[in-house]
């Protein structure tokens, strides 16, 4: 259960294409990464397959949210692969990144305050270029109908979890292959998270690939289907979702004991 | 009684004048987060590029000015594809003193090219004046403030109406979202920089019909830039015509019953007493959410 290297591959980069594990949407191989000169990631390797939810917990500073960051190029990898659906994403710029069918939700409130919730919906299909965008939105309308009372609204009118529904609504508008969520219900309240896990669940079931990092680690792990566990910008554990939740050592040390 | 409404005409006349030549400092200053102390310069430049197409090709007013406005776009993408792009994630003081430095660069080079002289143009649709209210007032200032609405008007429909401006405004509000969403926030702070220098031309264009050009211009018109900017509120563009608009009242209604020498005294007290009450501007809103 303990991660390594698979069989000591060493020329990653140029073979991460053809020795992506079965099937597997995302593959990220060795990747180092951080800021100025602090290495983050301190090689990191894992997959996403389509249709499976994969949680990566950890402790503060793990590098969870940095590894969200350089998958989709905020922060560029100092070393190792970044391959999806086998072609590389290493030196490309979100937009190229978002255009190849990966779409990102940061951490905290990324919602655009000061423009209505229509319009946060239809920046989110920015870069769609069809004439579907209008039904689109009224269609996801339909299944957000808390989002509809308040399409006229400018988003920071909006409650917190209303904010992180309507970012996670927002994904649905560019019909993803794989979507990168960081802490999806940090700060909601227990129905919102049921909430968002529920549209998460969704989203597996359509075939999406979800790479989702969260701090509460115990709901996340049950709505997982593969999970693995940071310290220290390496990967420590990897398994099942529930397979980790009940790891006597993750127990101990990130799931607050009671082994 | 008559006194304050000529003094109040007078004012929302001028008033528009001053929104019309900040409006460009703001829409930087909110959506690329950069103070352009620069700003007055490139309305100079303006002035003497306007001046030179109708004295000089003797071409009407109309007809030089989507030329000067066009050349104003292209200065600003310029200035942010050459310079601005290096400094953007530098200290704030870094980034002030490039653009005080331009601001030099600018006022000097046109110093070194034209001279000390004042310039001016007589254009036959401002002459004489026009009654507003019964009062009388310059016409040329009557087509200046005409020119304000207009830009104005064009420049908010673009922002609320138009897909390119609402990407813009997501920029202004929180630049990394923005870019999560696939915006290209970088063709957005080029853009910024277009039309704010653009609409520093119009400005510039508008206000030689009433006032002589010199490469110290910009003296008199950096600090009222500022004050409309600060005392309108950053968000939106009706931030700088409201505090324009209100600058303008303010000097002209202290400079006619108070006494002229007080007035921009009155105008910065104005000011601090704003953002005493309202430290985000009379329409301030949240920024970088």
């Amino acid at each position: 259960m303990a991660a390594d290297g698979r069989g000591g591959d060493q020329a990653v980069s140029a073979r991460a294409a053809e020795a992506a594990p079965d099937g597997a949407l995302l593959v990220v191989r060795d990747l180092h990464a951080g800021y100025g000169g602090q290495e983050v990631l301190r090689g990191i390797t894992l997959c996403v397959r389509p249709g499976e939810v994969v949680c990566v917990i950890g402790p503060n500073g793990a590098g969870k949210s940095t590894l969200l960051k350089t998958i989709f190029g905020f922060l560029r990898a100092t070393r190792g692969a970044i391959t999806f659906d086998g072609v590389s994403l290493l030196g490309r710029r979100p937009p190229e990144i978002l255009r190849s069918g990966i779409t990102y939700v940061p951490q905290g409130i990324s919602t655009l305050p000061n423009l209505s919730v229509d319009d946060n919906l239809r920046l989110a299909a920015y870069v769609r270029r069809d004439r579907q965008v209008r039904d689109d939105i009224e269609r996801l309308l339909d299944a957000f109908p808390a989002l509809r009372a308040r399409r006229r609204l400018r988003a920071r009118t909006l409650s917190g979890g209303e904010r992180r529904i309507l970012e996670v609504a927002r994904v649905l508008l560019l019909d993803p292959r794989l979507v990168l969520l960081d802490e999806p219900t940090i700060g909601l309240s227990g129905a919102a998270v049921e909430f968002i896990y529920e549209k998460i669940g969704e989203f597996r079931r359509r075939g999406l690939a979800v790479l989702l990092v969260e701090q509460n680690a115990r709901t996340a792990l049950r709505h997982s289907q593969r999970a693995y566990v940071l310290e220290q910008g390496r990967v420590r554990f990897e398994g099942g979702g529930e397979e980790i939740l009940q790891h006597p050592e993750v127990r101990r040390a990130y799931l607050g004991g009671r082994a | 009684m008559n006194l304050l409404l000529t003094a109040v005409v007078q004012g929302l006349i001028m008033g528009l004048v001053y929104a019309l030549v900040s409006l460009g400092l703001g829409l930087i200053w909110g959506v690329v987060d950069v103070v352009n102390f620069a700003h007055a310069e490139y309305m100079m430049w303006a002035m003497y590029a306007t001046y030179f197409a109708v004295a000089g090709f003797h071409l009407d007013l109309l007809a030089a000015l989507p030329i000067v406005v066009a050349l104003g776009f292209l200065a600003g993408v310029c200035t942010y594809a050459v310079l601005i792009r290096r400094i953007m994630s530098a200290p704030a003081v870094t980034q002030i003193f490039t653009t005080f430095g331009l601001l030099f660069f600018l006022r000097y080079s046109a110093f070194a090219a034209f001279g000390p002289d004042f310039r001016g143009i007589t254009w036959p649709p401002a002459g004489g004046s026009v009654l507003i209210l019964g009062v009388p007032i310059g016409a040329a200032q009557v087509d200046a403030a005409l020119a304000a609405l207009i830009t104005f008007g064009l420049l908010h429909a673009f922002l609320q109406w138009t897909k390119t401006g609402k990407a813009l405004q997501a920029t202004a509000q929180n630049p990394a979202a923005a870019l999560a969403l696939g915006i290209e926030v970088e063709r957005m702070y080029m853009l910024a920089w277009g039309l704010s220098i653009a609409t520093a031309a119009v400005g510039g264009a508008f206000l030689l019909t009433f006032y002589q050009v010199s490469p110290t211009v910009g003296d008199a018109f950096l600090l009222l830039m500022f004050a409309s900017v600060v005392l309108g509120g950053f968000g939106s563009v009706l931030g700088p015509l409201l505090g324009g608009v209100v600058i303008g009242l303010v000097e002209s209604v202290a400079g006619n019953l108070v006494s002229p020498t007080f007035k921009l005294a009155l105008v910065f007290g104005a000011l601090l007493l704003v953002l005493f009450l309202r430290p985000g501007g009379l329409l301030g809103q949240e920024r970088r959410g």
